[in-house]
């Protein structure tokens, strides 16, 4: 996942936790970067039609924005499900988060073919959770 | 969330290398799959039987050279019975519907492994990190790897041309 999408995945999340735009203060908090980087790329993705950013208030995704943000959020769900369970990864949020970067989108559609997940995705992503509201963890022995 | 794009520790190319050796069970599970459905039928084109046997004993190579290194790093690989059954529980719902379907799908394997172990060779390239196996052994496989599966990627495409 390219870090144009992390940017529209974290904006769509914040969004939804705050039911409004996303401010470039949680957007940091989130992407752990400098809120000077996230005005650089909120930006950039304004110029690309992708987002609409208002002074004091933060940004919002555009229509084609949600598409992209919502391709990049089952690409999440998919790495962190199968890391959950497959390779039961106790900290599979944290790693998913460290992998999106290098795991691109078609390989996670080949891991796609092996892992369970709802038609909704990614309606039923818990934003606060920051997992599928249906993930289930099983208790085993991890593949570390 | 991390944006950066470089793998830094031990842990973190472990968990890389047990993804491609998953990507490698997907491919020799569902090529395998593949050879079961036209089992019974008349008509199968040798071609197409032949790239998915050569396809299914080159990822369990390819595997094997992948868990060797991620033994090394302490590390375990998902047995390939356990994928087996997860491609089996899903195999019905994603299996291509006709020998096109199929050659297509074979390519988007060849591709998406290709496009793994290519980016996976670029994070370790961008990382001044030491590992504590030999990092030129781990880029020297991950690469002979990845040019195999360019080479997989020529030889679906080939048979795609021949029947088209």
């Amino acid at each position: 996942m390219n870090t144009a999408d992390q940017y529209l995945k974290a904006i769509y999340l914040v969004q939804r936790m705050e039911d409004g735009p996303a401010a470039t203060g949680a957007l940091a908090d989130m992407l752990d970067v400098s809120p000077a980087s996230v005005n650089e790329m909120v930006g950039k993705l304004q110029d690309r039609g992708l987002v609409d950013h208002e002074k004091y208030k933060g940004a919002t995704l555009t229509d084609d924005g949600i598409v992209r943000a919502e391709d990049a959020l089952q690409t999440y769900c998919i790495i962190e499900r199968f890391l959950a369970n497959v390779l039961e990864v106790e900290d599979y949020r944290g790693e998913a988060s460290a992998l999106e970067a290098v795991i691109d989108d078609t390989v996670a559609e080949r891991l796609d073919t092996i892992i369970d997940r709802r038609e909704e995705c990614p309606d039923c992503f818990d934003a606060e959770a920051d997992q599928c509201c249906y993930l289930e963890v099983a208790a085993g022995e991890s593949a570390d | 969330m991390s944006l950066g794009q470089r793998v830094a520790t031990d842990h973190q190319l472990a968990r890389l290398l047990q993804i491609g050796a998953v990507l490698e069970e997907v491919v020799e599970s569902r090529a395998y799959h593949h050879l079961d459905s036209f089992e019974d039928e008349e008509g199968v084109d040798e071609d197409v039987r032949d790239l998915l046997e050569h396809a299914a004993e080159e990822s369990a190579e390819h595997r094997s050279r992948l868990e060797a290194l991620i033994e090394d790093l302490d590390a375990e690989t998902v047995p390939y019975e356990e994928i087996n059954k997860l491609v089996e529980a899903q195999y019905a719902q994603t299996k291509p519907e006709d020998f096109d379907g199929l050659l297509y799908d074979q390519l988007c394997n060849e591709e998406t492994a290709y496009k793994f172990y290519d980016d996976l060779v670029e994070a370790i390239e961008a990382s001044e990190s030491e590992f504590s196996i030999d990092r030129e052994l781990v880029l020297d496989t991950l690469r002979q790897i990845r040019e195999e599966e360019a080479e997989g990627v020529e030889e679906v495409t080939e048979v795609m041309e021949r029947r088209a």
